[in-house]
């Protein structure tokens, strides 16, 4: 199946609810395994935050494309290939550590691209947007709180940082790539274009992995895809498992 | 002579909120508007606390229910997002009330990440030697902090 969606403005929109649906479904997959109980709660907290913003896109990107599909539809009935995440967010929680440094640079991203999003032309999304920066904030600091006392903590954690950043970091180029549809809505303002929001997430980044004593891996592998649909292995049995109930019965709601 | 819009603003805004019912949609802040037309339909405008609050679902039907039971059939309850709700909107008794009931209520005009650190009073025993559990409590909106002075546990109203 290719993607249903007509025009720049839909493509964009639904990209950032699908970052948004997926990373929250991994976070919603630490519920009653996290270490301690406030990370427990902290971390389906954050995903529910997630959801919410997903659903607003969910129903906005319906508009825009204009098919009329429910917030159900985009995350139950479509499959792996209509996708459109960036691959960062479907990466497996691993360890805690893998799942913080997931979270630093996953919210980090989603908070400059909120930040630039309240200027959105696009009204609705400059709401959502308005919203979702206060959400937003609170995980960033959740993320750079654990960073900061795993990375400079004990030999056994700062190692395991270390490894989760090796792991993660290369899936951080797509995350500012541009394409026909980032250059689009950009130019008409509805969206941002992501090479712009690379400044403020470099610095934020380095400042708090510096002081977590990690130093960024070098490499050249840069893994992309996802905003096209090409996903990385762990997804599809991800999906498998969100979307089970809804494709065994169809039409279920609760 | 009481308007019916002003009737219907008072009677939405003292529905009690599902998961804080000590406080109510008015004194939370999210009751934003309510209007009649000439047809007699009624639309009400609420607006969100957080993007994925599970309680905007109750609080609608709880609305329109309300509206419908004091002789308005006709009635459609918006949720609006901008401008976005913030913990400014509530008001002095909700916050009165929400010490009462053992939350520590937010601060204002402080949202800024860096000023979150600055000192809560316990709103058991008043001392501001409080510090911070977790930034994510029971619900989207609290946070959990102890108090060094009593010992007790309390959940904080965050600052949004």
């Amino acid at each position: 199946m290719t993607l249903v969606v007509a025009g720049a403005a839909a493509v964009s929109t639904l990209r950032i609810a699908d970052d948004c649906l997926v990373l929250s479904h991994r976070l919603a997959q630490w519920s009653s395994r996290a270490p301690t109980l406030e990370d427990d709660i902290a971390l389906t907290n954050i995903a529910l935050d997630l959801l919410g913003q997903a659903r607003g896109l969910y129903a906005r990107t319906a508009e825009l494309d204009g098919t009329g599909r429910s917030e159900d539809d985009y995350a139950f009935m479509r499959d792996e290939r209509e996708f459109v995440n960036c691959l960062l967010v479907e990466q497996e929680n691993g360890d805690f550590a893998t799942t913080i440094v997931r979270q630093l640079l996953c919210s980090t991203y989603q908070l400059a691209q909120w930040q630039a999003l309240t200027a959105s032309t696009d009204g609705q999304v400059a709401a959502i947007a308005a919203k979702a920066v206060k959400e937003t904030a609170y995980h960033r600091d959740h993320a750079t709180d654990w960073t900061l006392r795993l990375g400079d903590g004990t030999d056994e954690s700062h190692q395991r940082m270390e490894s989760a950043l090796a792991a993660l970091w290369p899936f951080t180029a797509e995350l500012f790539e541009s394409d026909e549809v980032t250059r689009d809505v950009a130019g008409s303002g509805t969206g941002s274009d992501p090479e712009t929001l690379r400044p403020a997430w470099d610095a934020y980044v380095g400042r708090v992995l510096g002081d977590a004593t990690l130093v960024v891996p070098e490499g050249t592998w840069r893994p992309t895809g996802g905003r096209s649909g090409l996903h990385t292995e762990p997804f599809g049995y991800m999906l498998a498992e969100m979307q089970h109930l809804h494709r065994s019965f169809p039409g279920a709601t609760w | 002579m009481v308007s019916a819009t002003d009737e219907i603003r008072r009677l939405a805004g003292a529905i009690p909120d599902p998961e804080m019912p000590a406080l109510t949609l008015a004194d939370l802040g999210i009751l934003r508007d309510v209007r009649i037309d000439r047809s007699g339909h009624v639309d009400v405008a609420i607006t969100p606390t957080y993007s994925g609050c599970p309680a905007l679902d109750t609080i609608r039907e709880d609305v329109e229910r309300c509206v419908r039971d004091h002789g308005y059939p006709d009635v459609t309850v918006r949720i609006v997002l901008s401008p976005a709700w913030t913990t400014d909107w509530m008001s002095e008794a909700g916050r009165v009330k929400l010490r009462e009931y053992g939350i520590a209520p937010p601060r204002q005009h402080l949202f800024d990440v860096r000023s979150l650190r600055m000192a809560v009073e316990c709103p058991q025993c008043n001392s501001s030697r409080t510090r911070e559990v977790s930034r994510f409590g029971s619900t989207q909106c609290q946070a959990v902090r102890r108090c060094d002075a009593c010992g007790e546990t309390f959940p904080h109203f965050k600052e949004h």
